[in-house]
């Protein structure tokens, strides 16, 4: 072995699957002095790689799971380490054959072979199962087994010969080092282990369940909980047995019993998601030396499991006389949304995390944080659901992080409708409106940390006056009211009045925020105060890394407004790339600064009477930013709209938002003012006007000129990603950003559907995929229906040759296909924007 | 035949055995319970013989009211009854536990009728006292032979081999008798998933002990230094046979 170094460019981690592809991706990225620490034995440290399963289905609705699902499939598969050996996830239910038909739309979008199978045809692949007490089955081909263990050795293998590697096992981490660096930045800087310390300029945690603890070292949290999945091992069985073959049978899912029968050569592995959540903090696992089995194999607590055997023999009775011969409390990790944990630490600069990456995407996620570290941002693909940056500082806590993943086990093989919200951990964050709100019997959705209504209960005399119903199908109807679109259409002919408190409000303040805020964005901010611009951040390499506002509201200091699901990732952005001579000072104002949105035709009518100010298209002109009295309180008044009709945000103060509120209902009284919800400004509203929304449209594989949000000209000053939109702009737009309508939402039974914006796949006339050189497909980013136009409208990126408005198309939603024509890719309803002007 | 298999509730350790800050147990927050291995393959030629002459099998156990999941687990194999002599205060000695284990096979073969045979695993996988089942044998008046590896039963009596360097001692014993079994005897079989499920069905009798107090007490536990351990490679691939050899030859494998 050789002598324990004293410093490193790069120290990883743990060597499971990611510690392993890490190394191995970082050599072919050119790095090298690297170094791979683990605490257990080489090739099997003992964490949860030692007793995955090892199996691939590809098919996930999810696009980024999908997608690196997918990509490490293909990484293993080069590998030669890797069998196809096909998969099905069966149903007994109506509900999962839904759900089937809705996989077969996700495997299309994906462009992943998959069939619905009748239980007789899913008999004929598995001889052994009882097609009795199944509906029917969704079969894969391309599900996969892999050799995990052995891919990490590979990688490690090639990191060691090609950049040098060295590797250490047996060799624990007692503590992570940090110094204030430049600027006064906590930093890492040593990593201390029982065999030394090593200095080092990055280190990644890639330690599986132990994550969270190994960056709780350097004050970092990674949100995550080892988690038990049951598995037993059982045979052997003659019927397995005689195939000769590691596995001969394609994987059955038993998805309503959230099981899967696995072969592994002549037994059979029965694993679980269905048994009760069964949670321990990383402490409680022991150590290599204490473990009966591996640290992450804990003891089998039987009494769980019972309920699977029963079921599980119930769909191959050969299960039930094969002796249980291993079955353990396998650990894996769970986090507060189910995404896992990439990305540099936002506590502790070059840090990095690498976590709560299962085997099914691990070589795929280790490359992503390869490219992150090397390119400033993936380029494999966009990564903004797995950034470690995206979690507030409420959901890091373990009792955010436990309350999630004991309600999220038993949704691991669970039908999880798109809106779906959670029952624990709720009202975290509400805004100033709440008690009005909870009167007013709005329904809350949850952003992440925060409460927005989505409809008013109160508003339900709507649907009655503009003749509403309910949606006839249970899926497309649930999560939804038509409380909503009655919402909608008086807003269009009235007013509604908006809670916008979940915006994340920033402060740059200083002699260098304007020229530092003009760094983070595509667009001028240096403009006149009081105005305000619309803009894109950008990767280095171009693609979206935030859409939002900025606000010039003093010479030396700039406002930043970004939506609740992007102000982690955007307030981590503003502060990895703030200039370190003390010249910005950058503040989170999110809790002292309100919103509130007032939109319609009477908007003008209903704030004229509560200020003095000049609210005409000369004293307030659509985006501007004027301070005023509103009903007394001192306000920003912001010309803007978001959902298509003339208005304003209003900024005031949160402790005199109550007052702001009941001056406007009370104002807007007899304008026909309501309250109204996120279902019209973030879908209805948003959808008629084409505009876009950061993580739906708007991702870093795609950019500003594809997504149709490029300006004419380019400014001067430098930006993030200039060069390369640059580059962009001399080539050729492959795609653009469309809005479809679609022409008839009846399906075969004879129901009206809504497609959800999940991903559904748009097609040709005779069914084909659509996909650009890049490999990116069309498939719908949003949707939502548009009650003053009258239809169903959807948005996807189409190569520029379809994008021309009337373009016949189709949709292919619950596996069944609708036809689609392009509207615009601006926007479908007043594309004049006559009504923003009035 | 009617057979009483006689199984104690102890940690599954790893390598690493952990003690209680008190000293007084072994520290089992990250561990599983099982039954002693010996036990189990008592429990395995108990199961056996009773499938081959139509027997009967009883488990006992003395221990807390957890030890029921390793009655459950008898089940789960193919035993047919199970008692729990369920106790609070862990620190049973072997003279108390004796005393209790005897009195217990007493009363249910007062109501049942005799056992045929009594087993034991040689000895427990936690305390490893080699007493227990010599104490019963004693209190019920019968023979015991330890360290059983082979059982042969015919009518009246029962053939057991113990192994010793080079070979096996043969002892011929009148039934009813008493045998302490060791692990290799035969390969437990696991539990089936029918059989688990069935076992969950099993009636558990539970009957508390009475028995003093024995003359031992414990103090503490302690665990002993790990003896240090030195790992030589030897070399890396082929290159590495030559030394192979070597060592082979100087351990007497190869000569």
């Amino acid at each position: 072995m050789s002598e324990f170094p004293t410093n490193a460019k790069v120290v990883v981690i743990g060597a499971g699957i990611v510690g392993n592809c890490l190394v191995g991706h970082l050599a072919r990225l050119g790095w090298t002095d690297l170094v791979l620490i683990e605490k257990g034995p080489l090739p099997n440290p003992g964490g949860s790689t030692g007793h995955a399963s090892n199996f691939i289905f590809p098919v996930d609705h999810n696009k980024e799971m999908a997608l690196l699902g997918e990509q490490s499939a293909d990484q293993y598969r080069d590998m030669n380490l890797s069998v196809d050996s096909g998969g099905i996830e069966v149903a007994r239910t109506q509900e999962r054959m839904d759900e089937l038909d809705r996989r077969m739309t996700s495997a299309k979008a994906w462009g992943i072979e998959a069939h619905l199978l009748s239980p007789a045809e899913v008999k004929e692949l598995v001889p052994f199962i009882n097609e009795e007490v199944i509906l029917g089955g969704f079969y894969c081909p391309t599900v996969s087994v892999v050799d995990s263990l052995e891919t990490g050795t590979v990688m490690r293998k090639e990191a060691i010969e090609t950049a040098g590697c060295q590797v250490f096992a047996n060799t624990e981490v007692l503590d992570i080092e940090t110094i204030q660096g430049d600027g006064g930045i906590t930093t890492v800087s040593a990593v201390v282990t029982d065999k030394g310390r090593i200095e080092a300029e990055y280190v990644v945690v890639a330690c599986g369940v132990w994550s969270n603890r190994i960056a709780n070292m350097a004050g970092a949290t990674i949100p995550l909980v080892p988690t038990v999945h049951q598995m037993a091992d059982v045979g052997p069985m003659d019927i397995l047995a005689e195939t000769n073959n590691e596995i001969g049978y394609p994987i059955v899912r038993d998805m309503d019993t959230f099981c899967y029968e696995r072969q592994s050569s002549g037994s059979m592995e029965v694993g679980s998601y269905g048994h009760r959540a069964i949670l321990h903090h990383p402490d409680e696992i022991p150590s290599n030396q204490e473990a009966a089995l591996s640290p992450t194999e804990m003891p089998f607590t039987p009494d769980d499991f019972d309920d699977q055997m029963e079921t599980a023999i119930e769909l191959m009775d050969m299960l039930g006389d094969a002796e249980i011969k291993y079955a353990i409390n396998g650990l894996l990790s769970l986090t507060p949304d189910g995404m896992p944990c990439l990305g540099e630490t936002t506590e502790v600069r070059n840090l990095w995390s690498a976590a709560a990456v299962w085997v099914k995407e691990g070589p795929g996620m280790a490359q992503v944080v390869a490219e992150w570290m090397t390119y400033g941002y993936p380029r494999v693909i966009d990564a903004h659901g797995a950034d470690l940056a995206r979690f507030y500082e409420g959901e890091r806590s373990d009792e955010h992080i436990w309350s999630r993943a004991d309600e999220s086990f038993i949704k691991t093989y669970g039908i999880v409708h798109p809106a779906e919200q959670w029952e624990g951990r709720r009202n975290i964050d509400v805004g100033p409106y709440f008690s009005r709100q909870e009167d007013l019997e709005a329904m809350f959705f949850q952003a992440r940390t925060w409460e927005r209504p989505q409809w008013y209960g109160a508003n339900a005399d709507l649907v009655e006056r503009y003749d509403l119903s309910e949606r006839t199908v249970e899926w497309d109807n649930r999560w939804w009211s038509p409380i909503t679109v009655g919402e909608h259409l008086n807003l269009r002919e009235n007013c509604g009045l908006v809670d916008l408190s979940a915006f994340q409000i920033y402060e740059l303040e200083g002699p260098g925020a304007v020229q530092y805020a003009d760094y983070l964005a595509v667009n001028k901010v240096d403009v006149a105060v009081g105005r305000s611009i619309y803009t894109p951040w950008l990767t280095p390499d171009g693609g979206f890394h935030s859409d939002l506002t900025m606000m010039r509201t003093a010479q030396d200091k700039v406002r930043i407004v970004t939506g609740v699901f992007d102000g982690g990732r955007d307030s981590f952005w503003v502060n990895r790339h703030m200039p370190l001579d003390g010249s910005v000072k950058f503040t989170n104002i999110t809790k002292q600064v309100t919103t509130l949105g007032l939109w319609g035709p009477n908007a003008p009518t209903v704030l004229g009477q509560l200020t003095n100010a000049d609210l005409s298209q000369n004293g307030s002109p659509y985006g501007s930013v004027i301070d005023v009295e509103i009903a007394g309180l001192p306000c920003t008044l912001f010309r803007v709209s978001y959902v298509g009709d003339t208005g304003w945000e209003i900024y005031t103060n949160w402790t005199n938002g109550p007052a702001l509120w009941d001056a406007l209902m009370a104002a807007g009284a007899d304008q026909g003012i309501r309250p109204t919800g996120g279902g019209v400004y973030g879908s209805s509203g948003r959808l008629e006007k084409g505009y876009r929304l950061m993580g739906s449209e708007l991702e870093s594989e795609y950019n500003p000129l594809e997504a149709g949000l490029a300006r004419p000209k380019v400014k001067a000053a430098d930006f993030i990603g200039k060069e390369a939109y640059l580059a962009a702009r001399e080539g050729t737009t492959e795609v653009a950003m469309c809005t479809l309508t679609v022409e008839d939402q009846t399906d075969s039974q004879g129901h009206q559907r809504f497609m959800q914006g999940g991903n559904e796949p748009i097609l040709t006339l005779d069914g084909g995929r659509i996909v650009d050189s890049h490999g990116r497909a069309s498939r719908v980013t949003s949707a939502g229906f548009g009650p003053s136009v009258g239809k169903h409208l959807l948005m996807a990126y189409l190569p520029t040759e379809l994008a021309a408005p009337g373009t016949d198309l189709q949709v292919m939603y619950m596996n069944e296909l609708f036809p689609v024509k392009v509207g615009s890719t601006g926007a479908i309803f007043d594309p004049e924007n006559t009504r923003l002007k009035s | 035949m009617r057979l009483l298999v006689c199984v104690k509730r102890v940690p599954a350790p790893g390598a690493r055995i952990n003690i209680t800050v008190d000293e007084q147990a072994v520290d089992s927050a990250h561990l599983g319970f099982t039954t002693s291995p010996h036990e189990e393959c008592a429990l395995e030629e108990a199961v056996q013989i009773a499938e081959a002459h139509e027997g009967q099998v009883t488990v006992l156990t003395l221990g807390p009211a957890e030890a029921e999941e390793q009655l459950r687990y008898a089940a789960s194999v193919g035993a047919n009854h199970f008692v729990l002599l369920p106790i609070t205060e862990v620190d049973w000695d072997a003279q108390r536990t004796a005393a209790a284990l005897a009195k217990a096979i007493s009363d249910l073969e007062e109501t049942e009728g005799s056992f045929d045979l009594v087993l034991f695993g040689n000895e427990s996988a936690d305390a490893g006292g080699f007493q227990v089942g010599v104490r019963v044998a004693h209190a019920l008046g019968r023979p015991i032979v330890n360290g059983i590896k082979g059982i042969d039963v015919a009518e009246g009596t029962v053939t057991a081999r113990r192994e010793i360097d080079g070979g096996f001692e043969v002892y011929e014993i009148p039934t009813p008798a008493v045998l302490g079994i060791k692990e290799g005897i035969n390969l437990p079989r696991y539990p089936t998933m029918k059989g688990r499920l069935a076992s969950k069905k099993a009636v558990i009798e539970a009957t508390e002990p009475t028995a003093e107090p024995g003359g031992q007490k414990r103090r503490r536990l302690h665990r002993p230094e790990e003896a240090a351990s030195t790992t030589v490679i030897l070399g890396e691939g082929p290159e590495a046979a030559p030394a192979v050899v070597d060592l082979l030859e100087e351990l007497g494998v190869l000569s």
